[in-house]
């Protein structure tokens, strides 16, 4: 078995028959992440206790008891979720010596199935941003192409698997921030409905939009991922008491037995060219499999943008204020004649805590939040976003699915956009409404461009849906080009 | 609007410290931010009921049975500057 191509099926069944060791497969890993991470930058804390846990699962298997079905699994997971003992920073300065006394319950449940955590990996700072570029501990590179940005904000967590430094990560959305750099780094990546996954021990950004979910080469390792980590959390009162009903153990997931809706609004942007046939050969590809399409609308898609930069702005100042210098994580130092006032305390430590994105937003969404202000912005956004949300639901009935580009354009070199907001910002065009109206959505990897950059198409579904969209995204990739394609020298 | 003197303001409500020269460069950058939010404007919201919690999640009530999750020696360790169990910060009164 080929280790570094090898599917989390494969893996998993090898270390439960004793084909190989969970510590054999924990080695080659660490291995591959020892000399190619400086690369990539994708990996910003290794998990000393890795080769111990994998060594626990061998017990296990040995003692004849149940490992779990991701008995051995090495994954990455971004640098957003609580793992206790294990640095978590969210790429922030404010938390940049935070060791957790917790876990994240996504985390818990993928290492309750036998998972071995490597590392915690590169992402924005608290998450903000889409191309890995605001990170505390630099940009993490794209390995289709080092010149390139991982995207973001999930960028290390992509980079990682792309890389094969592990065969797969977990990754956080919030406008995009799963779908955009699995696009970029030609990986298949699923944003779950809002409330399938706990979000207990994720860094909070906006508590209405974040959703933790999967990252990998194939839609089948993304089905083990979310088969471990989907279901109600007590600790999270936002979770969805439905059951999930396993996807991985379904044998055949592949369908084309849908009515698909292709929104028109999608199409008036200005796309790549790359982008646009990457997408409509798939959609002929799918045509000849027997899927049917409807045009759509969703006429409310050019305020997508706006709506999510004020409710993500304004759930974010709210959520970050909770950095005080005080509880956890940094402090500045003080000046020489002490604190003058707890206040000046709070000020200058986050001043210098957060980076200058992080700050960007706070301001804004204090703005927007403060008196006077609340009615014109955070109360309109939300009632935007209700209409946002009814479009979806209108859609949805004459359609089982719906598909779209995940992004304009393949990724973009570094350094070209981050001292441009709003370009930064209308990047996110497809993937934030997904957010806004809390549905699930995926990116599933289609091909290379002529520059050897990965493309991929996104499929939207209904809230709860998840099953219809894996089948058919199953089905879209038994017919890729990507298929097997892996980056140069890695 | 959203000038200097508003992004100073609203900075010090946030508690960030920020010089006079970074308020200009975010009053200049969030003002694009908004100029692009007022096409919203033309948007009709009339008797729409805001959207919040995005899906359908059946709230429920759990038993209020006492637990232990994290203890407060594991808490207190993540602090910058403490004393026991207890937090130092600046006199504040």
């Amino acid at each position: 078995m080929d280790l570094g191509k090898a599917s989390l099926r494969d893996i998993s069944t090898a270390v439960k028959g004793k084909a190989i060791s969970a510590k054999e497969v924990t080695n080659f890993f660490q291995q591959r992440i020892e000399k190619l991470n400086k690369k990539f930058n994708a990996f910003v804390t290794l998990n000393e206790s890795a080769q111990k846990e994998a060594e626990a699962v061998d017990l296990k298997i040995q003692k004849g008891q149940d490992p779990g079905f991701l008995a051995g699994v090495p994954v990455g997971v971004k640098d957003l979720f609580c793992t206790k003992g294990l640095r978590t920073t969210a790429a922030s300065k404010i938390l940049a010596n935070f060791v957790p006394p917790y876990t994240a319950t996504c985390v818990q449940r993928l290492q309750d199935q036998g998972a071995i955590v490597l590392g915690k990996t590169n992402m924005d700072e608290f998450a903000m941003g889409s191309s890995n570029e605001t990170s505390n501990f630099g940009t993490c590179h794209n390995p289709w192409n080092t010149d390139y940005v991982a995207g973001g904000s999930s960028g290390g967590s992509a980079a990682a698997v792309a890389a094969g430094l592990v065969p797969a990560t977990l990754g956080s959305d919030t406008g995009g921030s799963i779908r955009q750099p699995a696009a970029f780094c030609g990986l298949a990546g699923v944003k779950p409905t809002y409330g399938r996954i706990s979000r207990y021990g994720m860094i909070a950004f906006a508590s209405s939009l974040d959703q933790a979910g999967p990252m990998a080469r194939t839609v089948d390792d993304c089905a083990f991922l979310l088969d471990a980590m989907c279901g109600h959390d007590a600790k999270d009162s936002t979770t969805s008491a439905r059951p999930w009903e396993k996807l991985a153990a379904q044998k055949n997931l592949k369908s084309y037995k849908f009515k698909v809706g292709l929104p028109k609004e999608y199409f008036e942007h200005n796309i790549e060219e790359s982008v646009k046939k990457a997408f409509w050969d798939t959609i002929e590809n799918l045509k000849k499999q027997g899927v049917e399409f409807v045009d759509i609308q969703l006429p409310h898609t050019p305020y997508a943008v706006p709506v999510y930069y004020m409710v993500a702005t304004s759930e974010a100042s709210s959520n970050l204020s909770r950095y005080d210098g005080i509880r956890y994580g940094f402090r500045a130092e003080p000046p020489a004649k002490d604190w003058a006032s707890l206040d000046e305390l709070y000020s200058v430590t986050r001043a210098q805590g957060f980076g200058d994105e992080v700050k960007r937003r706070i301001i804004l969404g204090t703005f927007a939040l403060s008196t006077g202000y609340y009615d014109a912005y955070y109360s309109k956004a939300s009632k935007v976003r209700r209409l946002i949300q009814n479009d979806f639901i209108e859609a949805f009935k004459n359609c089982d699915l719906i598909m779209g580009p995940v992004t304009t354009s393949p990724a973009f070199k570094t350094s070209t956009r981050i001292n441009d907001p709003i370009q930064m910002y209308l990047n996110d065009i497809f993937t934030t409404s997904i957010n806004l109206a809390g549905l699930p959505a995926m990116t599933v990897p289609v091909g290379l461009n002529s520059q050897g950059l990965p493309v991929g198409v996104q499929i939207m579904a209904p809230h709860f849906a998840e099953a219809a969209m894996l089948s058919l995204a199953q089905g879209i990739e038994d017919v890729s080009d990507m298929k097997g394609k892996v980056p140069h020298g890695v | 609007m959203l000038n200097k003197e508003t992004v100073l303001k609203v900075a010090k409500l946030a508690r960030l410290n920020i010089s006079e020269q970074e308020a200009e460069e975010y009053q200049t950058q969030l003002a694009k931010v908004l100029e692009n939010f007022q096409k919203l404007t033309e948007v009709k919201t009339d008797g729409i009921e805001p959207l919040v919690t995005p899906s359908p999640i059946d709230f429920y009530m759990r038993a209020d049975e006492v637990s232990q999750t994290v203890t407060a020696e594991e808490i207190i360790k993540c602090a910058p500057d403490a004393k026991g169990s207890l937090y130092k910060v600046p006199p504040v009164v």
